[in-house]
């Protein structure tokens, strides 16, 4: 193959090979058809992004019609009860089904996990491209049952509601179960591909941190979505057949429905967030030019939290009629979760200690999430308090804790894997202005629309409310002012995202000096990942060896 | 006791409210100071060694004992907060054995009250200050949950089940509840206004049988007339078991065309049905008893509320 060297490459630079994933065959059908784990990863961020986008409208929408009590703008009511119920059962669907459940996953992972064990591929590329076409099959699902009428149940489809409201309730559910598949089909994948694909020389603990949380994650979207899927699939079997199973009426139980659903939905939470903690086990090393601090207390956590996500799921139903006994034991085994995440969080503090640490738009980031993470786990402990539960469950506090560990942590982290992995997968670099801009706005933004709602959930606003009391409009206003700033900061991003592709390749081929071997190929890779099959050199974020420049 | 944090809090109105501010107190505190740890570690180290070109970084990767410290450490805090929080919860999960007990129909989307002597009331809830106050609740149609800021209680309220939840009011006022599940379009519409008074005013609330009955004498709302009240009382008092608006014979005569007949009893005599007797029957319903008829009627003294008699005697009237 011919190498031709740009100018301005930095200094160090490999001439950049002219064949790369991106521009070894060309035309829609190429994309289509693909099986390579790296294009697959481009069209699921393509996707994840758009559902980001969309539910965030909704978000916005809902936002902007909590701004008053009279939900009035500008002298019109912005949307009535039933509409506002579908916004926010919307924004809730969207955002866990289709964005955040597959985003680090599809997207990032799918890109980078091959490249980080000296993988050529993942291990099944045809399921890959089957789980990227299942999601785009659930998008279509979701998006007719909007046509159809949109659900008002909110994301979790309690019965006896569930079944009774009018909407397309079977369709979305069924939208969600085939992303239940999806989700599978990559889990799946990711196991098979770290326990044989692993570049000669590379044991367990050689493995990044990064496949580490990914495995972990693995293991429960193989383990958990199918009760998902069950529970779904019973729910419209109730709702199309009146098949008792969750309707008191019926001789069913509706507890047993929230029971399946938490079953899956607690262990659903850290598909989300174990993502976001492998991505920082990534930047926090990277970015203080110093190898990670406990590195198999990090690897061991992630694998302890994957297997205590299973066993917590009835501290979501403390007030919902389950045994007192019952409450009492998933309140304890609640706080198991608060070890392994702390452990974490120390470590990832730790390795800044006596490091070198900058603070690019990656860093910015990772320390972001140090900070509302750090909130979202605190704020559990009185959820998982009984004494205390009882009060805040079901309000605005709750809606705070989890925006803090779902996007102060797992949307968070993933922004900062994409400002880190974007001049790898694109070979273009972003403007670091423009980028700490952004994350500047993002964390103001963040923190004004969910802090003011801890002290509304403590206050005792309930969660979705249309009609609130005149007291909490303060508050209510402030986060909405919040989320102007957020979607400014998410706007402006966009912007330098997309006028970085504009541009001719620029990025080298390890712009943050990073050491594990996704670095070590071209930016863009080529399509075949590395020109030989690698092996394995030292362990991962060893920086004995490097002077940085 | 909540040092400092009243103002994250509605007003405590119950024993159980300022136990379970005590803890969200000391947790916040705690919080706090763990948040400062983190958040100091987040600003500080990135500023202390901020990037330099060149610089060596030191080779560590890690420390067993700092592993353990900080691994057991958070384990044994999280211990005692979850004794903490228990024993709180314990004292919310039982009620004690002298509560009132009071039956709540949650229905989309309002809330039934029904105290121990039968009175009734809708989105208006009375209780007695310092009395503890058992409830006892179901649900006609879907999910809700009844939920009292001022006394941080909340359970959910389910359909086919009961669910029971207590407190102990001790602030005398207006208070909100409000339903807390949500249940469809009504949702955040569905609260209503909790009055805690001394003895004599719940004493009083109670005698003129809650005030569920103001609705159906207003005339504010067509669709709400004494009669209607007074077909309710039928349903509900269990007089339909024996009384029929169809004109059929039943175990009692049937109320249908009853009103303004002359009746003939048992005794040979026959007496006008007027509102005198109606009342006289409800009261004392051995005294006359219609020919034909086995004297198995129970007497009502007491049971029924003066609004709930004068509904039925609307409804017997109207029944024509």
């Amino acid at each position: 193959m011919e190498h031709v060297v740009k100018s301005g490459a930095p200094v160090g630079q490999r001439p950049r090979p002219t064949k790369n994933y991106l521009n070894e065959t060309t035309g829609i059908w190429s994309w289509m058809t693909t099986l390579d784990h790296k294009r697959i990863g481009i069209m699921y961020l393509c996707g994840v992004l758009t559902a980001f986008f969309i539910g965030g409208m909704f978000a916005l929408l809902v936002r902007l019609s909590l701004l008053t009590p009279t939900h009035k703008i500008f002298g019109r009511v912005l949307m009535d009860a039933e509409q506002y119920n579908r916004a926010f059962s919307l924004h809730g669907i969207v955002m866990v089904f289709l964005f955040i459940i597959p985003a680090i996953p599809g997207s990032l992972t799918n890109f980078v996990l091959p490249l980080m064990i000296g993988a050529k591929d993942v291990a099944f590329p045809r399921l890959n491209l089957a789980s990227f076409y299942l999601w785009c099959l659930g998008l279509l699902m979701a998006l007719t049952s909007i046509a159809m009428g949109p659900v008002d149940t909110g994301w979790t489809f309690y019965t006896p509601y569930s079944t009774t409201t009018t909407g397309a309730v079977p369709m979305a559910a069924m939208a969600a179960f085939v992303l239940g598949f999806s989700s599978i089909f990559t889990g799946l994948n990711f196991i098979a591909t770290v326990h044989k694909l692993r570049m000669p020389g590379m044991g367990w603990f050689d493995m990044p941190l990064f496949v580490w949380g990914m495995y972990s994650t693995a293991v429960i979207q193989v383990l958990a979505t199918p009760v998902i899927g069950i529970t779904l699939v019973l729910m419209v079997l109730e709702r199309v057949f009146g098949i008792g199973i969750f309707d008191a009426r019926m001789g069913g139980d509706p507890v047993l429905f929230q029971h399946f659903f938490w079953f899956y939905s607690h262990p659903a939470v850290y598909i989300m967030i174990l993502p976001g903690m492998a991505i920082i086990s990534e930047l926090m090393p990277t970015f203080s030019k110093k190898t990670i601090f406990g590195y198999r207390a990090i690897a061991y956590s992630s694998v302890s939290l994957a297997l205590v996500s299973f066993i917590v799921w009835g501290h979501h139903m403390f007030v919902a009629g389950q045994s007192q006994l019952a409450n009492v034991v998933f309140s304890a085994l609640t706080f198991l979760v608060a070890i392994p995440s702390g452990v974490k969080v120390f470590n990832w503090l730790t390795t800044m200690y006596k490091g070198n640490v900058s603070l690019e738009t990656p860093m910015l980031y990772a320390l972001t999430f140090m900070i509302t993470f750090g909130i979202g786990g605190l704020t559990g402990i009185p959820l998982a308090t009984l004494a205390t539960d009882v009060h805040l469950t079901d309000t605005y506090f709750v809606v705070a804790h989890f925006h803090y560990v779902m996007m102060g942590g797992t949307v968070i982290a993933f922004l900062g894997g994409l400002h880190y992995w974007w001049p790898k997968m694109t070979g273009r670099m972003y403007s670091e202005t423009w980028g700490r801009v952004s994350a500047v706005l993002v964390f103001v933004g963040f923190n004004t629309t969910f802090l003011t709602q801890f002290i509304l959930g403590s206050r005792g606003m309930p969660r979705r409310y249309y009609n609130y009391l005149d007291q909490f409009q303060p508050l209510h206003m402030y986060s909405t002012f919040g989320s102007w700033i957020l979607a400014l900061g998410f706007f402006i991003m966009a912007a330098y995202l997309l006028a970085s592709l504009r541009k001719p390749a620029d990025a080298p081929d390890n712009p943050w000096g990073g050491t594990t071997m996704e670095w070590e190929t071209s930016s863009p890779p080529i399509a075949h990942n590395f020109e030989e099959q690698p092996v394995l050199e030292h362990e991962p974020y060893d920086y004995r060896h490097r002077v940085t420049v | 006791m909540n040092w400092g944090v009243q103002w994250m809090l509605p007003a405590a109105g119950s024993d159980f409210a300022r136990y379970s501010d005590t803890i969200y107190a000391g947790l916040f505190w705690l919080c706090m100071a763990m948040f400062a740890g983190i958040a100091i570690a987040t600003v500080y180290f990135p500023l202390r060694y901020r990037f330099k070109a060149g610089r060596v970084t030191p080779h560590q990767t890690h420390n067993t004992q700092l592993e353990v410290i900080w691994s057991v450490a958070p384990l044994i805090l999280c211990v005692v907060i979850f004794f903490i929080g228990l024993k709180g919860y314990l004292s919310y999960a039982v009620a004690p054995a002298n509560s009132m007990e009071i039956q709540v129909t949650a229905k989309q989307w309002l809330w039934q009250f029904e105290y121990p002597d039968g009175s009734r009331t809708i989105n208006d809830l009375h209780l007695p200050i310092g009395k503890n106050a058992h409830f006892v609740m179901t649900s006609d149609d879907v999910l809700h949950d009844f939920f009292v800021p001022d006394m941080r209680v909340k359970m959910d309220i389910v359909p086919g089940r009961y669910t029971e939840v207590w407190f102990n009011p001790t602030v005398l006022g207006k208070h909100v509840f409000t339903c807390a599940e949500y249940c469809g379009k009504g949702h955040s519409d569905m609260h209503g206004v909790l009055t805690v008074e001394n003895d004599a005013e719940f004493a009083n609330f109670l005698e003129t049988g809650g005030t569920e009955w103001e609705d159906y004498f207003s005339g504010k709302d067509p669709t709400k007339t004494p009669e209607v009240w007074g077909k309710l009382q039928w349903e509900r008092k269990g007089c339909n078991s024996c009384h029929n608006l169809d004109g059929t014979r039943s175990k009692g005569p049937s109320w249908k065309g009853i009103w303004g007949k002359m009746e003939k009893l048992n005794n040979g005599t026959t007496v006008l049905v007027d509102e005198a007797y109606v009342r006289e029957s409800m009261m004392q319903p051995q005294a006359k008893v219609v020919e034909g008829f086995e004297p198995i009627m129970p007497t009502f003294q007491g049971l029924l509320k003066p609004k709930e008699i004068d509904g039925l005697v609307a409804f017997i009237k109207s029944l024509q």
